[in-house]
């Protein structure tokens, strides 16, 4: 398991230009907010970390079609398939590598897009914090939609719409920390139900993940 | 198709494609003629021989129409959900069919009480739409039928597309919930609370209560029937392709 962790980063920081291009994407999306709705700097720090999470979950989005296809298009998971880790394990670690290349580095990054968006000075801790517990869960749910559309052609555009959806309760609780811990008040229930969700997404989407593979594999 | 079949010794029987198209043929006039029934007087006794409500004036009325397809759009998913249930574990093809035949009705629906409840509210709360908990859930609701009536439009083998998208059926009805209480967590609402409880001493007044209830059977009536028809339509179009590939071969 952990060479497939490493070959999976490996692949995702050499080939295809992957890592970077969520870091990139996110960037694009916190400089464009101001020239929608102003350069106003009070509008924009009350608005600074629903737009943060937004642009980190619209950034995640995009790589989640790399995840299984190429290994899909050249054999490899079929490879693993028959290999002796468990295709639970296999969808397991497919996510975490996910995470470590751009959940991680979204995570890492955001504060200082929080400065360009003039998020306030008591929002950076939270903000920071709130992601780092959130996006594992988007990496996770993100494979499982990943799983579901592996085998199509053209399943980008399909693999958002059913991946968004399933996004809104990490979306709500992220967020609500985030702008809470802006506005300096109590943000222990979001926080709690926030972490709560992650842990329940990393402990059994990973089984529906593995099925929705074999299912694609027959 | 014509020699009898054996008397049913199980419910399961029914998943048989034959069994289920004689038994719903036979019973589909029935269901339509109770539909009809149902639907028609609980729409002409609640729009013409109730009284306005003292507040809400006659738009009171859109209740008969709001709420039950609001019921069903709820119930259409979870119809979904044991019918991809049944299919993963007993793997019977006409319940994966059925569950396919839900989708575009519960979505549907879905925007049906989206619809109507802008209307409602335009001149009640003095907005069409507002960030309440249960509108957004059910904006929610309706952006899951669609992931999933596209995953189905996507996959061209018939099984693998059962397969796959009672997975998603799966996974979302738990996102679904999840999403209803963290939308409760999110805002307080405008809408009311549930007024329609069989255990509730609060309910609407029985003026109201018995022409919505027809409203509801005829509702629920409208959905068997459309279910009953649309998987129907599917078993039969699978048994062209396959008179077809036969045609094919020979």
């Amino acid at each position: 398991m952990i060479a497939l962790l490493k070959r999976d980063l490996a692949l995702s920081v050499r080939a295809g230009g992957g890592f970077g291009l969520a870091l990139a994407f996110f960037l694009i999306v916190v400089t464009l907010t101001p020239f929608a709705v102003g350069p106003n700097s009070a509008t924009l720090s009350t608005i600074a970390a629903g737009i943060l999470w937004l642009g980190a979950l619209l950034s995640c989005l995009l790589s989640l079609d790399r995840i299984l296809a190429l290994d899909y298009e050249d054999g490899a998971l079929e490879l693993l398939a028959t290999a002796p880790i468990p295709m639970e394990g296999v969808a397991t670690i497919k996510a975490l590598a996910h995470w470590l290349t751009t959940g991680l580095p979204l995570t890492l990054a955001a504060p200082a897009f929080g400065v360009l968006l003039n998020l306030p000075p008591e929002g950076f801790l939270w903000l920071t914090i709130s992601l780092a517990i959130g996006t594992p869960a988007l990496s996770v749910v993100g494979t499982f939609g990943a799983a579901l559309t592996v085998g199509l052609k053209r399943g980008g555009l399909l693999l958002s719409l059913i991946v968004l959806p399933l996004y809104v309760p990490t979306l709500i609780f992220g967020a609500e920390v985030a702008r809470r811990g802006a506005e300096g008040m109590a943000f222990e229930t979001p926080l709690a139900l926030l972490a709560g969700i992650t842990l329940a997404t990393v402990a059994l989407l990973p089984f529906a993940s593995a099925a929705a593979i074999r299912i694609n594999l027959r | 198709m014509s020699e009898r079949l054996p008397r049913p010794t199980s419910l399961w029987e029914y998943a048989n494609p034959r069994r289920f198209m004689a038994f719903s043929g036979f019973l589909l006039p029935f269901v339509a003629a109770g539909t009809v029934a149902a639907l028609v007087i609980g729409l002409v006794w609640g729009f013409f021989f109730t009284p306005d409500d003292y507040r809400q004036g006659s738009t009171v009325k859109i209740i008969y129409i709001h709420v039950p397809s609001a019921m069903v759009a709820i119930n259409a998913w979870l119809m979904m959900l044991v019918a991809s249930l049944i299919w993963l574990i007993r793997r019977h093809h006409v319940s994966a069919l059925a569950a396919k035949a839900a989708a575009p009705v519960g979505a549907t629906m879905t925007l049906i009480a989206l619809a109507t409840g802008a209307i409602w509210g335009q001149p009640m709360w003095g907005t069409w739409w507002a960030w309440d908990p249960r509108l957004t859930s059910f904006l929610v609701l309706f952006l899951f039928y669609l992931g999933y009536m596209a995953l189905w439009a996507a996959i061209e083998n018939d099984d693998t597309a059962a397969e796959l998208t009672s997975v998603l059926c799966i996974v979302g009805s738990v996102f679904a919930v999840l999403s209803r209480y963290a939308l409760v967590f999110w805002n307080q609402g405008l809408h009311q609370g549930a007024s329609l409880s069989l255990d509730k001493e609060e309910n609407v007044s029985d003026v109201f209560y018995w022409p919505l209830l027809l409203c509801l059977a005829g509702f629920v009536g409208f959905f068997v029937l459309l279910i009953l028809v649309r998987t129907r339509t599917e078993v039969r179009a699978r048994r062209m392709r396959a008179l077809q590939a036969r045609e094919r071969m020979t």
